[in-house]
């Protein structure tokens, strides 16, 4: 060892230990965690693409300079930030620098035995003396027993230890916060969520084609999807007569596992997904998909089936697009499917009164011109760009009408249900629930348990005195009853 | 048979307005006329004068927590399930267990000088409930229908109650150690006890609910993975809820590790308690996300 490793700012292995020792610091952890607090909140008050991405593109198209630069800092994206995630992992590596040589510590505190009593007791707490009869410390190390302290018997005194559980379940408490994050780390690498909408009736394969947005996890494949098929058999939607607030939803499927033998009947709610191995089935949403037939001026069908419209208010006014790029020239319809249809008495078009389907109408606009579909801009399924269109007529119809106009026609046939339903594989959040259980019991282990010591010495006097650490209160009593027993007089 | 139950709960909850309001004036009388000014000027305090007024306090405070306990469980009934739907029926509750807090301490610590301002809190929480977030009583939408409304919401409420509490202690900390500086203790100053005891109250509060506010955030996610699909989504109201966790979680580490006390630590306190107020205020009112219900 020369002379220079000795001075820290010469040294390389000296800054990181000086780096080390403040990163780990209680002060810098203290920090760190106000400052993950803080952190949180612009992801609370600014939309986030993760929950909001609709709000997000609002705030683009209202003020893009802004807004750019607001995405430059992350600030659509708080919990995946470079500064979020920054702070986070440098909160955790000061806690398992903190946490983890105060585990081997405790590990041998704990089967230490106490420190011999003090020379001099009458400089402690809760003194107190008076002349002995010679059975004290008989009595003391039976009550000791009996109320579990830890004894160390040394030439006619006793030291006596209790409450570790306190720093036991204190670093319980935070290895159980370790394994929190490590569970969502899990799944981050090896989990999958999916989304898909689905018509009543039809049939959802698990492949990765089948999902409307499929994310996986980095270490996610393909080929880690589970094979199953799930028939869409029946929804019910249950709403309040007087609120129109829906009461239940209730979807029944068919599902066909792996080897494709049996067909089981399963239910869907709300609070109960459907669990298939790891991955568990979980009902969004749902809505009213119109079933049109469009012909064209010969009256051959260009386009039949269901389309699903989006819900834009409680009572499921939706609004949705029937594009049909085999017409030549290209069709698109702008429409807007209302449940139980009512005039907006304000004017304006038409409401819905009620979520369910008293009274259904689809109301239509038909383009005519190009729908921008080769263009190669992906575009919503919901909405038409219309920019290179004619509108070549507006109609209101009941189910089973027929809507004819130059060149063709459109019959509003009826219309079926569909659902949102999210496909998500979690491996990891036992993990973290394990962590959270194990995290609480710590939490009150640590609490509720006070480490305090108690000490007598036994001469011509009797001598005690007690220390209670992180002065926690309570030992005064404690003090009063051990003299109490001591003194024989219960 | 429903709609009974609904209009019994109301008049129970009038009913328990009045009381506290009665309360409120007890606990109001017992601070103005405890004060004596003797013959040599000095003001002095001599609660015998009003040791009677006090009793009719506290005893108004424990009916009208019984009648507002019993308008809760009516507006239960009335609707078949428990009575955490919406945020007239937080508000309700968050008020009854305000109170429960302060009745279940005030076994322990003479806290009747914290009265005069549990009352009036109380008074304000259920008018801005029956006047503002008044909702007819209606089943719940499909996400609430859950065990686990009951365990969650539960434990934040009574979390909520009890950080309140410890918020308002904390407070009264800051109020009587600056009349300290000045040299000056005005009538409801001098019912204080020293600072020492408000101190170690609020830190005793927030120590002994922080577990229980830890088991309301994981129930939460327990119940938003089978709801929602996910136990944990960064929505506004999780966000808050963690950030009140973080903000008492460092609480407790300076009062622990660091050995902060006094002002720093109560500034500290009332720093998280406000944190869970606009949680509770901002996010149920003006926030997004899927804590939004009905309404309110």
């Amino acid at each position: 060892m020369s002379q220079q490793t000795e001075l820290p700012e010469l040294d390389s292995v000296g800054v990181l230990r000086y780096a080390w020792r403040q990163l780990t610091s209680m002060r810098t952890a203290l920090i760190l965690l106000l400052m993950l607090g803080v952190a949180a909140i612009p992801g609370s008050l600014i939309p986030q693409r993760t929950q909001n991405p609709i709000q997000v593109s609002q705030y683009f198209k209202d003020s893009p300079a802004l807004a750019k630069w607001m995405d430059r800092f992350s600030l659509f994206d708080v919990y995946g930030s470079p500064w979020f995630s920054a702070i986070y992992i440098l909160l955790f590596i000061s806690l398992i620098g903190c946490v983890l040589p105060r585990t081997i510590e405790h590990f041998h505190a704990a089967r230490a035995l106490p420190p011999a009593t003090p020379k001099n007791l009458s400089r402690m707490e809760h003194h107190s003396t008076w002349a002995a009869n010679g059975t004290e410390l008989d009595v003391a190390r039976a009550w000791f027993k009996t109320h579990r302290f830890r004894i160390l018997e040394k030439d006619g005194s006793i030291s006596a230890e209790k409450g570790f559980t306190r720093e036991t379940g204190n670093l319980f408490f935070h290895l159980a916060l370790i394994l929190v994050l490590l569970g969502i780390s899990f799944s981050s690498l090896f989990g999958m969520r999916g989304e898909a909408i689905i018509n009543v009736g039809e049939r959802f394969v698990n492949t990765p084609t089948s999902y409307d947005t499929l994310t996986y996890g980095k270490l996610y494949k393909d080929s880690n999807l589970p094979s199953f098929m799930l028939t869409a058999d029946k929804f019910v939607a249950q709403y309040n007569i007087e609120t129109s607030s829906p009461e239940d939803y209730t979807l029944n499927v068919s599902l066909l596992r792996d080897d494709f033998s049996v067909v089981e009947k399963k239910v869907i709610k709300v609070n109960s997904p459907l669990t298939i191995g790891s991955t568990r089935i979980y009902l969004q949403a749902n809505g009213y998909s119109p079933v049109v037939t469009v012909r064209d001026s010969k009256g051959d069908v260009a386009f039949q089936g269901p389309v699903p419209f989006l819900p834009q208010d409680s009572n499921l006014r939706s609004i949705g697009a029937i594009k049909v790029p085999d017409a030549d020239p290209q069709i698109g319809f702008v429409g807007s499917f209302v449940p139980t249809y009512v005039r907006d008495p304000n004017g304006g078009g038409a409401q819905s009164a009620f979520p369910k389907a008293l009274d259904p109408r689809l109301l239509l606009s038909a383009w005519l011109g190009d729908l921008g579909l080769d263009s190669g801009i992906p575009q919503s399924v919901y909405r038409i760009d219309t920019s290179a269109m004619q509108q070549i007529g507006l109609k209101t119809l009941k189910p089973g009408e027929t809507f004819t106009y130059e060149g063709g026609s459109i019959t509003f046939e009826g219309y079926i249900q569909w659902v949102n339903l999210n496909f998500v594989a979690d491996p990891g959040k036992k993990f973290a629930l394990l962590g959270g259980i194990v995290a609480i019991l710590g939490l009150l282990a640590s609490l509720f348990t006070r480490r305090r010591r108690i000490w007598i010495r036994v001469g011509s006097e009797v001598e005690v005195a007690g220390l209670a650490k992180n002065a926690a209160p309570g030992l005064e009593i404690e003090m009063e009853q051990f003299i109490r027993v001591l003194k024989g007089d219960k | 048979m429903s709609r009974t139950w609904a209009f019994a709960s109301n008049y129970l909850i009038y009913s328990a307005m009045f009381v506290y309001t009665l309360s409120f004036f007890a606990h109001a009388i017992e601070t103005a006329w405890a004060v004596k000014v003797p013959t040599d000027t000095t003001k002095t305090l001599d609660y015998k004068r009003t040791e009677k007024v006090a009793r009719i306090a506290t005893a108004m405070m424990i009916l009208g927590f019984i009648l507002l306990f019993a308008g809760v469980i009516a507006r239960g009934i009335s609707s078949s399930r428990v009575p955490w739907g919406n945020m007239y029926e937080f508000s309700i509750t968050g008020a009854l267990a305000f109170t429960g807090a302060y009745l279940g301490a005030l076994r322990k610590y003479d806290l009747r000088w914290l009265g005069l301002l549990v009352s009036i809190s109380v008074l304000l929480t259920l008018g801005t409930a029956v006047a503002v977030l008044y909702r007819p009583s209606a089943p719940l939408v499909p996400a609430l229908k859950s065990t686990w409304l009951v365990i969650h919401v539960s434990a934040a409420i009574i979390s909520g109650g009890v950080f309140l509490l410890a918020n308002v202690i904390a407070a009264a900390y800051l109020y009587l150690d600056n009349m300290e500086a000045k040299g000056e203790r005005t009538a409801w100053a001098k019912r204080l006890p020293s600072l020492e005891v408000l101190d170690q109250l609020s830190y005793r509060l927030v120590a002994f609910v922080f577990p229980l506010w830890t088991f309301a955030v994981i129930a939460g996610a327990i119940w938003a993975e089978s709801a929602w699909g996910r136990y944990w989504g960064w929505d506004p109201k999780e966000t808050w809820a963690f950030i009140t966790w973080v903000a008492y979680a460092a609480y407790l580490h300076a009062r622990v590790t660091i050995g902060w006390r006094g002002r720093r630590a109560a500034w500290l306190c009332l720093f998280a308690g406000s944190t869970f107020l606009f949680n509770y205020v901002y996010v149920n009112i003006w926030g997004t996300g899927k804590h939004t219900y009905s309404g309110l």
